[in-house]
C-alpha cells in the first residue's frame, strides 16, 4: 500500500461530494465542521493511509482542488 | 503602371490586395461579387487566404478571429448581408480590432428589384460607437481609399467601411494603381494579437476587453482616439461655396449628378460639398459656405435622406435644408435636383 | 515525495467560477491536462464561447479569445487560416454549438476545418437560467418547456455526434461522459486524440461531452451524475463516430 498525501485546496473546494462517491474505498466525507470563505463544506479525507493513489477523486474534482502525492519509504 | 479600365469592384478587391489584405472571408451578394471572385483568382497566387464562408455572418467572424490574429482582412458584402454582419462590426468596433469592411449599397430590404441606392448610412449595431466611413465618389476614389482604409484602421484599431452605391461598384472607369495614398508611418504594432504564448513571451485575453475594463477601453477610444480621429480623418470635396445661393450636397454617384447639373446651370450660383467621409461628417466644409445662400440641397439615392441629418447639423438652423431623393417613378435622377434648384431660386415646378 | 496528480499547468491560478459539481470543471481540468501532455501550452490559441463555457478565457492559460454566440468555428478558422502552424480549438455548450452556430459548425467541419472542438452536451442553456436547448430530452422540464419538451411540437433531440460524422471533413468524432472515473479517463484520451487529429494535419476533430447542470436541474451533483447515466445516455450513446488512421 502506497503511502499517499492527500491534499485538498480548501479555497477551491465547493463541498460538491463527488470526490465521495468517485472514491473507491470510501475514504472522503464533507467536513460538517469546516467552512471555507465561500460558506463550503469542504472535503476532508478519513484515513490517508488506506488510500491507493487511483486518483479518482483528483480527476473527478470539478475544481482541480484535490493534488495527490506518493511518499516514497 | 499605366490607367487601366477596371470595373469597380474589382478595382476595389486589386486595391484591397495592395493596401496589404492578407486575407478575405466573405458571402456572395449582388452588386458586390466580382469582389470575392477577384479575391479567390488572385489571393492564393498573392500568398493570401481566400475563404467563402457559409454566410456573411460566419464571413464576419472570420475577419475577426483573422483580425485577432494580428492580419490585414477584408470583407464584403451588400445591405442585408453588412446587416448579418452588425454584431460582431459591433464586437470588432468596442474591442478596438481593425478590418475593412465594404458595403456595395443596394436599395431596400433586399428581396426582388435591386437598384443602386445610397443607404445603409445608418447602419448601426449594438453599442455605442462609431466607425470611420468613407464615401468615394468614382472607382479611382474607390481604389484610393481601400488602401488607405487599411492604414486608417490600423492606425486606430477600427473596423474602417468603405460606403459605395451600387453604380460605383458596377461601372468601368480608368484606374491608376500609381497614384494610391502613401504609406502612414508609425502604425502601431499588435502585441495583443493571437498567436500563442510562445512567439509573444506572454499571454492575451481577449474577452471583449484586452485585459482592461470594458469602460475603460471605451472611454480611452471617445477621449483620446476619436477626438483624433475627428481631427485627421474628415475628408471633402467643395467649390462654388462663396457666392453660392444654393448649395448642393451630396456624394458618390448623386454628387456626379449634382457636379453635371451644375455644369449645366453656369449662369446660376450653385455650390457643391461632396462629404467623402460620413464618420467623421466633413462639418467644417458648411462653414464655408457665403452669405448668400438661401438654400442647401440635399441630393441622396434614397426616399427618407439619411444624410440630410447630418447636413441639417451642419448648418445649424442657418438655412433650409431639402432632401432630393427617389420618385415614385425611379430612383433619384439629375431632373430631380434640377427641379429642386429651379423652384427654390424662384422658377418652375417644385 | 513524489507527485501522483496535480492541477494542469495550463490553467490560470483563476478558481473555477462553474456551480458546485458541474460537468464543466471536469471538462476544463482535463482539457487543460491534455494542452500539458501535448506540450502544445505555448502554441495554442484556445477559442471560448457564450455560456457557461464562456468563462474558460478566465481558466485556460493560453491565448484566449470570447467570440460571438455560436460563431467559435467561423472565428477558429479565421484564426487557424492565419496562423496554421499553431492549434486553435473551441470550447462550446448545447446553445453556441446545436442551436445558434449550427451552420458554422457543420460548415468548419464541412471545410475539413483543421480545429479542435469540444462540445459540452448538458440538455440545457445554463448560464441564462436554465432554457430548453436542441438536447433537452422529451418531457425534459426547462424554463422555457415548463410542461415537458413535446417533441409532437418542437422535434426529439438532435444528436450532433451523430450528424457531424456524416460529414467527409470530420475526421475524428466521439461521444464521452464525465459520470464516472473510469468514463472521466475515456474523455481524457478523446480530448488528446482529437487534438492529436489537428496536430497530424489529418482534419476536423469533435469530442461531445455529456455533462451536467446541477443548478438548473434542482438536483445534487451526485444525483445530476446518476441522471446522466439513466436518462442522457440511452439517448446520446458513447462511442466513436468517426475515427483516423494513426
Amino acid at each position: 500500500m502506497a503511502n499517499a498525501k492527500i491534499t485538498v485546496n480548501t479555497r477551491l473546494c465547493k463541498g460538491c461530494g463527488l470526490c465521495i462517491t468517485a472514491c473507491p474505498k470510501k475514504l472522503l466525507e464533507l467536513d460538517g465542521g469546516c467552512i471555507n470563505d465561500k460558506g463550503y463544506n469542504v472535503m476532508r479525507i478519513t484515513d490517508e493511509s488506506a488510500c491507493s493513489l487511483c486518483a479518482n477523486c483528483a480527476i473527478t474534482c470539478p475544481d482541480a482542488a484535490i493534488t495527490l502525492e506518493k511518499i516514497e519509504e | 503602371m499605366a490607367r487601366v479600365l477596371m470595373k469597380g469592384n474589382e478595382a476595389i478587391a486589386e486595391a484591397a490586395l495592395r493596401g496589404g489584405a492578407q486575407a478575405f472571408f466573405g458571402y456572395p451578394i449582388t452588386p458586390q461579387n466580382e469582389i470575392p471572385e477577384y479575391m479567390a483568382r488572385e489571393m492564393p497566387k498573392r500568398g493570401g487566404v481566400f475563404l467563402q464562408s457559409e454566410s456573411e455572418l460566419s464571413g464576419i467572424n472570420m475577419v475577426l478571429g483573422a483580425s485577432a490574429s494580428g492580419a490585414r482582412v477584408i470583407t464584403s458584402s451588400s445591405g442585408p448581408g453588412f446587416s448579418l454582419m452588425l454584431e460582431a462590426i459591433s464586437s470588432m468596433a468596442l474591442t478596438r480590432l481593425p478590418c475593412v469592411l465594404v458595403d456595395i449599397v443596394r436599395s431596400g430590404p433586399g428581396m426582388g428589384d435591386l437598384a443602386p441606392a445610397q443607404e445603409d448610412y445608418k447602419i448601426a449595431g449594438n453599442g455605442s460607437y462609431k466607425i470611420p466611413v468613407l464615401l468615394p465618389g468614382n472607382v479611382q476614389e474607390a481604389a484610393e481609399m481601400v488602401v488607405e482604409a487599411f492604414d486608417i484602421a490600423d492606425q486606430y484599431g477600427t473596423p474602417v467601411l468603405i460606403l459605395a452605391d451600387g453604380m460605383i461598384g458596377q461601372m468601368m472607369e480608368p484606374v491608376d494603381f500609381d497614384k494610391m495614398p502613401p504609406k502612414r508611418k508609425n502604425l502601431p504594432d499588435k502585441p495583443w494579437r493571437m498567436v500563442g504564448i510562445a512567439e509573444k513571451g506572454y499571454r492575451t485575453q481577449m474577452t471583449i476587453h484586452y485585459d482592461m475594463k470594458l469602460t475603460e477601453s471605451t472611454w480611452i477610444f471617445e477621449h483620446e482616439v476619436m477626438p483624433e480621429i475627428i481631427k485627421n480623418e474628415a475628408r471633402w470635396e467643395s467649390f462654388g461655396l462663396k457666392d453660392a445661393e444654393i448649395v448642393v450636397t451630396a456624394y458618390g454617384t448623386a454628387a456626379r449628378m449634382a457636379k453635371s447639373i451644375i455644369e449645366d446651370m453656369p449662369d446660376a450660383k450653385i455650390g457643391l460639398i461632396r462629404p467623402k467621409t460620413a464618420w467623421p461628417f466633413p462639418y467644417q466644409a458648411y462653414e464655408e459656405i457665403g452669405p448668400n445662400c438661401k438654400a442647401v440641397v440635399c441630393a441622396e439615392m434614397n426616399t427618407i435622406g439619411q444624410m440630410i441629418d447630418d447636413v441639417r447639423i451642419a448648418v445649424a438652423g442657418k438655412y433650409p435644408v431639402y432632401h432630393v431623393g427617389n420618385t415614385k417613378e425611379a430612383p433619384l435622377e439629375p431632373e430631380n435636383i434640377i427641379d429642386k434648384i429651379q423652384h427654390l431660386l424662384g422658377g418652375a415646378k417644385s | 515525495m513524489s507527485v501522483a496528480y496535480t492541477r494542469p499547468k495550463s490553467l490560470t491560478n483563476a478558481p473555477y467560477t462553474y456551480c458546485p459539481g458541474c460537468g464543466h470543471g471536469i471538462a476544463t481540468t482535463l482539457a487543460a491536462a491534455c494542452i500539458d501532455e501535448l506540450d502544445i501550452q505555448g502554441i495554442t490559441i484556445s477559442v471560448s464561447s457564450v455560456g457557461c463555457g464562456g468563462m474558460g478565457p478566465w481558466f485556460f492559460d493560453t491565448d484566449v479569445i470570447s467570440p460571438m454566440h455560436g460563431r467559435a468555428p467561423a472565428t477558429a478558422t479565421g484564426i487557424k487560416r492565419i496562423h496554421p502552424d499553431k492549434v486553435v480549438w473551441t470550447y462550446q455548450g448545447d446553445g453556441d454549438l446545436a442551436s445558434i452556430g449550427t451552420a458554422e459548425i457543420v460548415h468548419a467541419a464541412h471545410r475539413g476545418e483543421k480545429i479542435t472542438v469540444i462540445f459540452i452536451n448538458n440538455t440545457t442553456y445554463g448560464m441564462t437560467g436554465g432554457q430548453m436547448a436542441p438536447t433537452t430530452l422529451p418531457g425534459q422540464k426547462t424554463t422555457t418547456s415548463p410542461y415537458g419538451r413535446d417533441a409532437q411540437s418542437i422535434g426529439n433531440p438532435i444528436r450532433m455526434a451523430e450528424m457531424l460524422a456524416t460529414i467527409d471533413g470530420a475526421k475524428y468524432v466521439e461521444r464521452v461522459s464525465v459520470d464516472t472515473p473510469a468514463n472521466i479517463r475515456k474523455t481524457k484520451k478523446a480530448i488528446k486524440r482529437a487534438f492529436e487529429c489537428q496536430m497530424k494535419g489529418v482534419g476536423f476533430s469533435l469530442v461531445e461531452i455529456l455533462s451536467t447542470c446541477p443548478t438548473n436541474w434542482g438536483m445534487t451533483p451526485v444525483e445530476s451524475m446518476e441522471w446522466l447515466r439513466e436518462e442522457m445516455i440511452p439517448y446520446y450513446p458513447l462511442g466513436n463516430f468517426k475515427n483516423f488512421q494513426d
